[in-house]
């Protein structure tokens, strides 16, 4: 086994979390920045794949573990989800809904193929519960994981100016929204500029995940 | 500091989740599984929240690095996503607005 893949991920990444320390932009991003450097160094030096996941896969294989320790935010916010409990209830069933359907619908509508829209259709939960249920329904879960990437740099850019465009002004409102459309990357973003609603949307984040975690199998059958 | 009992706690309640989900044969991610009984467990009492507080908090604060190498398997479709790239991402950009607009607007008609 070489080890180059996951010696090569961990500088890499701390290479663009050192400029992203010094340079807080969307552009920075040290996780996107990472696969496209990481991506192009394997393309261009004629490295397969299966070589870099030689030992790559150790790092990947902790996200399982990782997953189960989202247990632990979720337990200690447990005073804060009793005391909203229907506004956050609501706003994930309705949120996250829309979330899978509307990415569902309009790819197809634009005739993406059956494998992409099976990746694309979790791409609002967190990396993590994404790729896991992206294996489960057949889609691909590298694609997977870039969508939800993606998804959530959309709401570390954008979210907290399109809330105020929709005039939307209620602190639990605003949280929540940030953590089901985009999840950890959008909650990084809006705990910045307001603490309460950063919290909601870490939680509206984490409940979202096993929400499509338990309804996409089954509804992803019936689209 | 004990952190091999953090560790065994939130492996061995990821081995459960798998194994629940290979077993009754269940569409969701064995990882989740493994979260919701590891909140139950707290929840109960049944997992004291120190012994598993420091690991589980260091694996979640560092996750960011553990989404690279899924992600860097993107070269292995880079031609299905040439093809498919104005359905992608319009989607993603339509549902992203549209979620939080919905999301946001759910959450303040309740709250009037």
């Amino acid at each position: 086994m070489n080890p180059y893949g996951i010696t090569l991920t961990l500088v890499v990444f701390y290479v663009f979390s050192e400029l992203h320390r010094r340079k807080k932009a969307v552009y920075t991003n040290p996780v996107l920045l990472s696969i496209v450097a990481i991506s192009l160094l394997l393309k261009l030096g004629g490295f397969s794949y299966g070589s870099y996941m030689e030992s790559a896969v150790f790092l990947k294989f902790l996200l399982g573990p990782a997953v189960v320790s989202l247990a632990i935010p979720v337990y200690k916010n447990r005073g804060l989800i009793a005391r909203y409990s229907r506004e956050i209830a609501a706003g994930i069933i309705v949120g996250g809904t829309t979330a899978m359907l509307t990415a569902y619908w309009i790819a197809k509508l634009l005739g993406a193929s059956g494998t992409v829209l099976r990746s694309i259709a979790p791409k609002s939960v967190t990396t993590a519960i994404a790729i896991g249920i992206s294996t489960k329904i057949g889609g691909i879960p590298a694609l997977t994981a870039v969508l939800v990437i993606t998804t959530g740099l959309l709401g570390n850019a954008f979210a907290p100016e399109l809330l105020n465009l929709f005039r939307v002004r209620d602190r639990i409102a605003r949280g929540l929204a940030t953590g089901v459309s985009s999840h950890g990357l959008g909650t990084a973003r809006i705990i910045i500029e307001d603490e309460l609603a950063g919290a909601v949307s870490g939680l509206g984040m984490a409940l979202n995940g096993v929400f499509t975690a338990l309804v996409l199998p089954y509804l992803i059958e019936v689209l | 500091m004990r952190p091999y009992r953090g560790l065994a706690v939130i492996f061995g309640f990821y081995a459960l989740g798998e194994i629940v989900s290979s077993g009754l044969h269940l569409p969701v991610p064995g990882s989740v599984l493994g979260m919701l009984f590891l909140l139950f467990a707290l929840l109960s009492g049944a997992v004291k929240l120190e012994w598993v507080e420091n690991e589980a908090e260091f694996l979640v604060k560092n996750m960011s690095v553990l989404f690279i190498p899924p992600g860097v398997g993107i070269i292995l479709y880079l031609g299905l996503i040439r093809a498919q790239l104005v359905p992608v991402s319009v989607a993603l950009v339509l549902s992203f607005v549209i979620t939080l607009f919905v999301t946001a607007k759910t959450v303040e008609v309740l709250r009037r």
